[in-house]
Order: C-alpha cells, then structure tokens, then sequence
C-alpha cells in the first residue's frame, strides 16, 4: 500500500483500526486537530479516503472540503452520517459494514428486551442494595410468548426475529414493501404494527424518510404495556415523546441502545425502573468490531488496488 | 407406587383435607378457589408450634401441600401418620425426604414443567447480560458518566459460543432451543444420554467444562450434585469461561466460585440461586462481570394461577384415585 495515500478518520472507533491504517496509509485523526479549518488548509489536497462511523462520516461540508476524496468508508453499516447523494454526484466510493454486525446486533436486541420485561438489572441492583433480605422482589413480565412487531425486515430485523422465534414469539413486520419470502405477518402501517405487539423493535435504516417513525401516535398505539426497544438509530424516535410517555406511564417500557444527540441520553429516564440504557454497544464486541475493521481496511486495500469492493453502497 | 384409595375426612366428606406446610404464595391469590374445593389445615395461622398443631389436627391428614422453601424432614413425617401425598409448589423437591418418603409409601408430585419457559428465559437473559454487559452499561448510562467517560469496555460475542448445560431436563432443553438460534453450539451433562437429543452428550462434568464457554446449571439438586461444580470444574471451565445458575445455589460450591471469580480465574457469572438465601456473598457486589437475580426465575406475572392450576390438578386426581399429573419419579 502507498504510505504517502491520506485517509482522515472522522472520530474515535477503534484502535485496531487506527493501527492497521497507520501501517498502510497516511492517518490524520480528524479529532486530534487542534483546528480543523486549517488542518484542511494544508492536508485536503493529500487526503483520499474518509473513514467515518455511526458518529460522524462524511456531510457535504467535508466532501466538498476534500477535492482529492475517492471513497468513504465506514465502520458501520448505516450510513445516515454520510452524504449519499454528493457522493453518488461526484463519483466517490461509500463501503460500510453489513453482515458481520448483524448477529451482535439482534443478540443485544434480544438482551433488551429480557433486561426490560424481567428486569434483570433492576434485580441485580435489588441484590446489590440488600433489599432481598426484606422480601422477594415484585412479580416481573414474561417474555415467551410476547408478540414482537419489527421495523424494518432486514439482515438485522430477521435475526431479531430468528432468535425470538425460539422464545415461541409471534412475529410481524413493518417495511417500505412486503417481503415475498416470509411467513411473519405484515403490516402497511407502523402504527397498526404498534397497536399488534407487545414489544416493537426499531431496526430499519436511518433516512428522511424513516426519521422519527416512531412518533407519538405509534407509541400511543404501542401503549401502557407495550415495550419499545431502539437498536437503530436515536432520530428513528422522536426522543422527547418517548421520555414523556415513560415517565406518564403511556407506554410500559423501553431498552434503548441509541439516542438522538448521543452522547447525551434524556436524565428523566435514569431513575425509571422499566428503561434500561446502553452506550450504544450494539456492534460492541471484540469479535465483532475486529471484523468490522477487517472489512473497512479490505474495502481500501481494493479500492486503491483497483480491485472490485468488498461491500459497496455506492 | 400406587396412589391408595384416600378416606374422606370427617367434617367435609366431599372435600379432601390437606395440610399447608410452609407459606406457599400462591395461595394468597387463589386461596377462595382453593377451599372450595379442598379442606385445608393451616399451621401457620395457628399459635401452636408446628409439631404439636400436627399432632393435635392432623393425624389423618393424607395429603400435604409444601412451599419450595419448607424442609419435610423425617421428622416432620413422622408428625403426619396418614400422609400418602406430598405436592410441592416448586419444581425442585430437595427439600424433602425422598428416601423417608419411599419408606413411608409417600408419592410426591412437583410443579413439573409450568415454570421451564420463564427459567429458561432468565437463564438466557443473565447470560446475554454477562456478555453485552447490559447490567453494567445500564449503570453506567444512568450515572451520567456517559459523555464524560466516553469509552465503555468492549462486550464478547454470544454467536458460535460454546454451551455446556448441566442437567437437560425440561429447562436444560429450553435453554438449548433458544440458544441454538443465538449460534451458539449445544453440549450437555446428564447421569445417562438422553437417546433423542442431537446434542452432545459428555458423560463427566469435568469435560464438558473444560469445552464449553458457558456452563449452565438446570439440574436437580441431590446427593449426588451438591458442590459438583467444584474448584477443579472451575477451572476447567476457564479464565474465558462463564457460569450460569437457575437450579439451586449448592450444586455449586459457593465458596469457590466467589474465589475464582474474584481471582478472575473464570470469566463472569449470572446467579439466580444461592447456598443461604437470601444472605448473598458480599465479594461480588463489586464485580461488574456479574449478574445478581433474588430467586425469580419462575416469578413472572401469572405463575399463581399456574401454580394453583398444577398443584389443584395434583390434589384432585389423588382424591379421585387418578394418575398423579407430575409426579416426582423415583428412579435413583
């Protein structure tokens, strides 16, 4: 590989990443500048490859700011922090990370949900307080059997459904389309999926269209027993009326590993017993952001090879 | 063992009299269906002393129901001349005296299987919790050391993980059809193969540990398993290795565990049962690698009327001469 090739990494994400690029290109970490505006100044003309995250990618701002860019690449399969369009328009490669998160994904989501319906950090903390010496803890919420509505039946949304299949939970869908290979029942709107589920799971992809799907009226529709689970993007949820429907009782529970302005996560939520909160951890394993490594410094490697991507978007 | 032909007792002649030993919860749910159909003793309402309320009201007592908790010692049966039936509200029956009770021509049924989905549940859950750190990441969140810590330790894969339950009776074999669609690859201790499973079997407990990620305790507590995870299985196990219990806290040796994990000798664990509960070693309050649950595994909303349902279902086909709907087989 060319050491004199520029590639910016956008934000933190992980440091075997940042060796395995040190070793091949020219890193610039674009969170270690003092000032951006003139790190650009001198090193946009070097600078070939973007490598973004769920964090920060590449916005119009940047592209246009970077005249030499060939190809984004990000440590992440959603792509909602990236400028499709631009980069479509002026011929720039975007590769992600589909399939080898997938898994890590759906388990977490599945987590959540036996987190939140049996409270299972609620418990440990029970224990840890030495409440138990009191008395029992409160009759908790079965999960078997509990009818699961899933936005969005991609690679994501169908291990989710894989893995509560084994709990004996009935399955249905929302997406843009039905899908022809499946026996989950589908619905056309999100808010008749809502008002059919007990839990409803966000993992569609983060775009105009799908922002704030789940508004007032679906978590209205989910209801005082119902369960929201957030293992896609925080701006899928309209993040203050989901914090007033928890804390007014309108909507019985959430586990959320995503939030609209994260880090930030609404302090409401952090005394209620039937939320639990992640830091966004849903690829969060070694394993897995390895793997997810792996993938962006293939996709460079062939891009500047001139060798077919290994995961291209556009 | 065949279930005698019961004596109606001398006040209700059509309701079948029972002894109530322990305080079992379900009864303060159900308890106005219950003496319809049943005539009860309550020791508990009494201020008698055990014994001496057995002795002055139940000595023609045939049939006992006992909450999961209550010890029935050859001591208590012997206070109990009649008892021909013992139905306990728990699945676990190592709280009674199985070989007096074989002396005694005493059948006793359990709770059978209405709690294997819910156990299997949280079984899952702690393990998935373990890995993902979700107890610990929840904790974390709600401190509001989020923005400012920034970096939360990286979690382990749950996918293609090697599973070794231990006991694969009706929960052993749900936790395994739930983790399977997690990816994850099925072995199993048992005292004999089970001839339909496709799983693997390991005839010594030592082998399974040492080849699998996480153990996960579902057998009975007898004799035979108190303490069987001991410092050698542990460490078999391994420093990567995880443990989950949802059977009974002395089928592990509870002194040890809390050594190896404070020496970090296995890598995390989910307990839902203890040695002397509700007393919880103090050791791991600290740690964050584990998850710490008070008893509730089968305690999700509904399991009183199950309960009611199985343990009613037991009584009336002893007091109609009917085959027992779970009874507790006696095959050592």
């Amino acid at each position: 590989m060319d050491a004199s090739i520029g590639v910016l990494m956008a934000c933190p994400m992980s440091l075997y990443l940042e060796q395995e690029l040190d070793k091949r290109f020219k890193l610039y970490r674009f969170w270690a500048q003092p000032s951006r505006q003139e790190f650009l100044k001198i090193h946009a003309e070097s600078i070939r490859a973007v490598v973004g995250n769920a964090t920060a990618g590449a916005d119009a701002e940047l592209i246009d700011a970077l005249p030499k860019l060939e190809i984004v690449s990000s440590f992440s399969v959603g792509l909602d922090k990236i400028d499709l369009n631009k980069c479509k328009e002026k011929g720039i490669r975007v590769t992600n990370t589909p399939d080898v998160l997938t898994e890590d994904v759906a388990d977490l989501a599945i987590g959540l949900m036996l987190a939140v319906l049996r409270r299972i950090c609620e418990c440990d903390k029970y224990v840890r307080k030495g409440l138990w010496k009191m008395g029992d803890f409160k009759l908790t919420t079965k999960f078997s059997g509990k009818r699961v509505g899933i936005i969005g039946l991609g690679r994501i949304g169908l291990a989710v459904a894989k893995r509560a299949e084994a709990f004996d939970c009935p399955i249905s869908y929302y997406s843009r389309s039905e899908k022809p290979n499946t026996n989950y029942k589908y619905h056309s709107s999100v808010i008749d999926l809502a008002s059919n589920c007990d839990i409803l799971v966000v993992a569609c992809a983060l775009t105009p269209e799908t922002r704030h799907i789940v508004n007032r009226e679906v978590i209205n529709a989910l209801g005082p027993k119902g369960v929201l689970i957030n293992i896609g993007r925080g701006p899928h949820v309209d993040e203050p009326e989901l914090v007033s429907a928890l804390v007014e009782g309108r909507l019985g529970g959430a586990g959320l590993d995503v939030f609209e302005k994260e880090p930030e996560v609404p302090e409401q939520l952090f005394s209620l017993d039937n939320v639990v909160l992640l830091p966004h951890v849903g690829s969060g394993t070694l394993e897995t952001r390895n793997a997810m490594a792996d993938l962006v410094i293939g996709n460079l490697e062939a891009h500047f090879l001139n060798k077919p991507l290994l995961t291209p978007v556009v | 063992m065949a279930v005698p032909t019961p004596k109606p007792s001398s006040t209700h002649p059509q309701l079948g009299q029972i002894v109530i030993l322990g305080l079992p919860s379900f009864l303060k749910r159900q308890d106005k269906e219950f003496t319809s159909k049943f005539q009860f003793l309550s020791p508990s309402e009494s201020n008698l002393p055990l014994d001496q309320f057995l002795a002055a009201e139940a000595q023609n007592t045939q049939a006992a129901v006992c909450s999961g908790g209550f010890k029935i010692s050859a001591d208590v049966l012997r206070h109990l001349p009649s008892l021909r039936l013992i139905v306990t509200t728990s699945t676990g029956f190592n709280q009674i005296d199985l070989s007096e009770c074989r002396k005694r021509g005493i059948s006793v049924a359990n709770a059978g299987n209405i709690y294997s989905a819910d156990v299997a549940d949280l079984a899952v859950g702690m393990i998935i919790d373990v890995m993902r750190k979700i107890s610990a990441g929840n904790r974390f969140v709600k401190s509001g050391l989020c923005p400012k810590q920034g970096n939360f330790p990286l979690g382990s894969k749950l996918g293609g993980k090697q599973i070794g339950i231990v006991g694969l009776g009706s929960i052993g074999v749900q936790v395994a059809k739930r983790l399977e669609a997690f990816g994850c690859k099925i072995s199993y201790y048992s005292r004999k193969k089970k001839p339909f499973s496709l799983y693997t079997f390991h005839s010594d407990i030592h082998e399974l540990a040492s080849v699998s990620d996480i153990l996960v305790i579902c057998c009975a507590l007898t004799e035979k398993t108190r303490h069987m995870i001991n410092r050698e299985v542990l460490l078999a196990l391994g420093k990567e290795g995880l443990i989950v219990n949802v059977a009974r806290g002395a089928v592990i040796d509870e002194k040890e565990l809390v050594r190896c994990l404070v020496r970090q000798e296995i890598a995390g664990a989910g307990l839902d049962v203890f040695e002397h509960e509700p007393h919880v070693p103090r050791e791991l309050f600290g740690l964050d690698n584990v998850v710490l649950s008070p008893h509730s595994a089968a305690l999700t909303e509904g399991v009183f009327r199950n309960t009611n349902e199985i343990v009613t279902g037991n009584l009336e086909a002893f007091f109609s001469n009917r085959p027992l709907l779970s009874p507790v087989l006696d095959d050592e």
